[in-house]
């Protein structure tokens, strides 16, 4: 029922559950990526699809953080970073000229490693993008977006006698489950998350990790994780970054079942990383 | 690797001798250092709090008999002689008419009533010296308020001279020989015998807070002053906060990273060290000299201050900007917040406390500040309250320096209790930065 509200005020109206054949919602093509004179992607290039989590697994330093960054151009706000290549949502080249930033990252939500709520009370924690964005016709409605938000990221039961409180009172998993639901209350097309569990204890992981479940069905989701056996359960498609580059980009079952290059199977073994 | 691990041989070392002699003495070495530091720090210490003691008691020991003043009660006698046909004239004309009346001959009149044995010129001239100038407006301002005195024999409390004033203070003695001293054994006398009927009232100086700056120390008030600090400050502050904040604004969140900006810093930074009078300077030439705009006026002084407080303002703001989690500004983008939206939405009400902070301690340093209003023509002598920010004025500091610099006694103790005053205000005001900072502090 919740997700019936969702869909009727859906403001971009592209929510739909896209069918199998669907061309990709995101094409990456040959992105390099450079620090300064670090070269830190070389040569990516892969598809994501809505209606699938697509984990981004490898060591640490491996640039899956910086390619994730790349698709909401977050990295546009670090100084000395530089992009070549192509990215392109719904076919259209996010890095074109023409193409309005900001927008774009309300298109493409965004849930950091670090919980990151901002230090305001529940409630416009949640309405801020909403707000900035212009999405509530009243406030009434504005209500009813807060209220969708929180009860889809789970978190409506525990807050809703305290939705003044400041978001910075809850708990490590109930923050960041805030800032999930934060992002979704944009209604994004594509939600980034930039290792979401590393902070938490296993319980509030496996909170989060029903939630993306249930998310999927709706958005994008790209995930950055640590945890092979998070990556497993997860996600349908598993892309693993090596130095820089992508080594094997393929469903999650093949990747953990049936590595074709050395490197993934040495990793996913444990045997390196 | 781990082939070359077995290769390696241990060093040869033996068991750590943690009770020997040797450890023991290092141990005690190592208290003994720390305890002599622990000492030095204190004694820094109390040294800092003794100097400050010592500055404090001797100026509130001096100041606060500042806050007092000596009145001696006398009968004036407002005959309709002096002020003949007054009564009659409409409020206007009156005033004026009042003004023309010469008081002095009402107090001397009074003054040989109470002591009839003295005639002589010189004699009657020493007697008139008790008692302020400013007495003869205190009646005259008793008559306008009241019309209806005329004729009538009125029991005041008039403003004694500052000589009899710091007398009755002690801080005259009888012991000194009369030809070094202020106050002639004669002058003594009478007032004894003042004091005796009851006439010597010693009570709070109002006016030391209501009036402005006089030649003679018992009528001179801060008000003036503390007035043009007052007006001076607004200018700063309206300058120096807005132009201060977005400096820092854009250097932290907006300026791109390179030489300019690192020469921009590195400036700013040097001018914070910069000696003030040479601000100062600056304000003569370029404010006075190039734009014309009128001496010792607060908004000249405003103008300058604010150009020595702004490397203050932008430091501390910057501090306080920089201060805030980058994660706040991530996630305000990665919801598709504008970058001025950044700013004004997060950056700036999380920074607010620290900014305010910055700028009310560089306030405080303003408001402090002598040398450069010397420059711009603050230092004169003015009597007139200001009202606006291009009448001419002078600042607490200033007014300080013009009393600490006056030969008459009677200024030493009201420039110490315009001291006590300044820095009342200056506790006042650290005092508000600091609670503004305890109140708007955030945890995260």
């Amino acid at each position: 029922m919740m997700l019936d509200i969702v869909k009727a005020d859906n403001p971009h109206g592209e929510n739909e559950l896209m069918p199998d054949n669907s061309p990709p919602r995101i094409q990456a093509r040959n992105v390099n990526i450079f620090y300064g004179n670090n070269h830190a992607i070389k040569d990516i290039s892969m598809d994501i699809n809505t209606g699938e989590v697509t984990s981004l697994i490898g060591p640490s330093g491996c640039g899956k953080s910086t390619f994730l960054r790349s698709i909401n151009r977050m990295n546009d706000t670090i100084v000395g970073c530089r992009m070549t290549g192509k990215i392109t949502l719904d076919g259209q080249d996010i890095y074109d000229k023409k193409i309005d930033v900001v927008q774009l990252r309300a298109r493409i939500g965004m849930v950091f490693q670090k919980p990151n709520p901002f230090p305001k009370s529940i409630y416009d924690n949640v309405a801020y993008g909403p707000r900035i964005h212009g999405l509530a016709r009243d406030a009434a409605h504005l209500d009813e977006i807060v209220f969708t938000s929180l009860k889809k990221s789970g978190l409506w039961n525990e807050v809703k006698d305290r939705l003044d409180a400041s978001g910075t009172s809850l708990s490590g998993g109930q923050q960041q489950r805030l800032c999930i639901a934060r992002t979704i209350a944009i209604n994004p097309e594509v939600i980034l998350m930039d290792e979401p569990c590393s902070a938490l204890d296993p319980i509030a992981t496996a909170i989060i990790e029903e939630l993306i479940e249930e998310l999927k069905e709706r958005f994008a989701i790209i995930i950055v994780t640590h945890s092979m056996q998070q990556a497993a359960r997860i996600s349908q498609k598993t892309a693993f970054f090596h130095l820089g580059e992508l080594m094997e980009y393929g469903d999650t079952t093949e990747i953990f079942t049936n590595p074709k290059v050395e490197k993934t199977k040495d990793y996913i073994t444990g045997r390196y990383g | 690797m781990t082939d070359q691990n077995q290769n390696i041989t241990p060093p040869t070392q033996g068991p750590t001798g943690w009770t020997s002699e040797a450890m023991q003495a290092r141990i005690r070495r190592r208290y003994r250092t720390e305890k002599i530091f622990k000492l030095m720090g204190l004694g820094g210490l109390l040294t800092a709090l003794a100097t400050l003691c010592i500055l404090l008691v001797t100026i509130f020991y001096t100041g606060t008999s500042g806050f007092q003043e000596t009145r001696i009660k006398l009968d004036i006698s407002l005959s309709e002689n002096a002020f003949a046909g007054v009564a009659a004239l409409d409020k206007a004309e009156r005033e004026e008419a009042l003004r023309k009346v010469n008081y002095s001959t009402l107090i001397r009149n009074s003054l040989l009533k109470t002591f009839p044995d003295v005639k002589k010129r010189r004699e009657v001239f020493a007697l008139m010296k008790l008692v302020s100038n400013g007495a003869r407006d205190e009646i005259r301002q008793k008559i306008i308020a009241d019309p209806s005195l005329i004729g009538k024999t009125i029991s005041l409390d008039l403003l004694a001279s500052s000589v009899v004033d710091i007398f009755f203070k002690g801080q005259i003695s009888r012991d000194i020989p009369q030809s070094n001293r202020k106050i002639s054994d004669q002058q003594i006398a009478w007032l004894d015998h003042l004091s005796a009927d009851g006439r010597i009232i010693r009570q709070f100086n109002r006016s030391f807070f209501t009036s402005g700056d006089s030649r003679e120390p018992e009528m001179a008030g801060i008000l003036g002053a503390a007035m043009g600090s007052f007006l001076t400050l607004l200018v700063t502050l309206l300058i120096a906060f807005p132009i201060g904040v977005s400096s820092a604004i854009y250097l932290e969140e907006f300026a791109p990273k390179n030489r300019w900006t690192d020469l921009i810093e590195i400036n700013i930074n040097n001018l914070a060290a910069v000696p003030s009078i040479i601000f100062g300077l600056l304000g003569l030439a370029i404010f006075l000299n190039v734009f014309n705009m009128p001496r010792s006026a607060p908004l000249v002084g405003g103008l300058t201050l604010a150009l020595m407080t702004l490397p203050t303002i932008i430091i501390a703001s910057r501090a306080a900007i920089r201060a805030v989690p980058p994660s706040i500004r991530q996630a305000a983008i990665g919801l598709g917040a504008s970058p001025i939206q950044t700013v004004f939405h997060h950056v700036l009400p999380l920074s607010m406390p620290g900014i305010l902070t910055g700028t009310i301690i560089g306030m405080a340093q303003a408001l402090g500040e002598t040398a450069p209003l010397l420059m711009i023509g603050m230092v004169a002598f003015i009597v007139d309250l200001p009202h606006g920010v291009m009448d001419a004025a002078t600042a607490l500091p200033v007014q300080i320096f013009l009393w600490a610099d006056s030969p008459e006694r009677g200024f030493m103790e009201k420039t110490s209790a315009a001291i006590i005053v300044l820095i009342v205000f200056l506790i006042m005001m650290n005092g508000l930065a600091i609670w503004l900072r305890q109140k708007f502090e955030k945890n995260w």
